[in-house]
């Protein structure tokens, strides 16, 4: 069992994740340069927050292209899990691994907060041990998690219940409160909130854990 | 024979239909300023591009390549093409 941490240019939340998963579940991991294809032994693979490439164009614009995104779309497209956090997030929605855009806070903040959440885990295998319509706290940092998508679009995420992730008392102005949805399959899950930030008692709470546990099985 | 060099700018901009919270803000701020009567105000990008290419039109097809798959986010940004021959073009 090993999970790849893809590394960009500007990432900065590679070794939160690794101290989420070595530190906190004993859960190997394995950090992937950009530039590298080989995720060969890989179980998992998870994009971090930061601010990839600097964000220039747009958030996750840039990264799209790094070689190491076309190991992981056919990883995805056979099965593999791949959890996108923040700015992970918003590079499978450039990718076009999942649907919509994330653009600029509602009210120009950077928010960084404890954030309430519910979770609908629908497909989602990365929340299939979350209970339907569970209440959950995770911290959340971002400038630009605003999800925005067609009426239509958003109407077909819930039809196929791909919102699994919503806000509680609305702070980005996200349309359908997203803060995080899955692909039609269930093993791509993008975020906004940052599931490794509260996995360790000392920095307060532990609602991320069975999150990146569930890689485990 | 030199490649011919084409200038180009493309413009993109939020949809009409996408919030743009940091056009709001600068709105806020010209009235701030004593300028009144700014009814809207949308932030855009505009992208000055160099292009070598045989002809105008293999430019042409770059350029719009350009603009759909890297310059803009077509779910929530349109684009538009203005090529140094006078012609404009986009979506």
């Amino acid at each position: 069992m090993t999970v790849g941490i893809v590394v960009f240019p500007g990432s900065n939340c590679d070794r939160d994740v690794r101290w989420a998963l070595e530190g906190c579940l004993g859960i190997p991991t394995r950090f992937l340069w950009h530039e590298e294809r080989d995720l060969g032994g890989l179980d998992a693979v998870v994009l971090p927050g930061g601010f990839s490439y600097g964000d220039y164009l747009r958030c996750g614009a840039i990264a799209r292209f790094a070689p190491v995104l076309e190991e992981v779309c056919s990883f995805a497209a056979a099965g593999g899990p791949v959890l996108g956090i923040c700015n992970g997030f918003q590079v499978l929605t450039e990718l076009g691994l999942l649907p919509g855009a994330l653009t600029r806070n509602r009210d120009l903040h950077f928010l960084c907060q404890p954030q309430p959440l519910r979770v609908s885990p629908g497909p989602c295998t990365w929340l299939r041990s979350y209970g339907d319509e569970e209440a959950i706290t995770l911290p959340i940092a971002h400038g630009e998690g605003r999800f925005q998508i067609d009426p239509q679009g958003l109407a077909e995420l819930e039809d196929r219940h791909q919102v699994v992730l919503r806000y509680g008392d609305n702070p980005n102005g996200s349309v359908g409160d997203v803060a995080g949805l899955c692909n039609a399959r269930g093993n791509v899950l993008g975020l906004m909130p940052h599931p490794e930030r509260a996995c360790d008692p000392a920095t307060g709470g532990l609602d991320g854990r069975r999150l990146l546990a569930s890689v485990l099985g | 024979m030199p490649v011919p060099l084409y200038q180009a700018r493309v413009l993109v901009s939020l949809r009409p239909s996408v919030l743009d919270p940091a056009g709001e803000a600068t709105r806020a701020a010209a009235a701030r300023l004593g300028i009144e009567g700014v009814r809207r105000l949308r932030i855009g990008k505009a992208i000055e591009v160099e292009l070598e290419a045989p002809d105008p039109a293999a430019a042409r097809e770059r350029l719009e390549r350009l603009g759909d798959r890297l310059l803009a986010n077509p779910v929530i940004e349109d684009w538009r093409l203005e090529l140094q021959d006078g012609s404009e073009e986009g979506r």
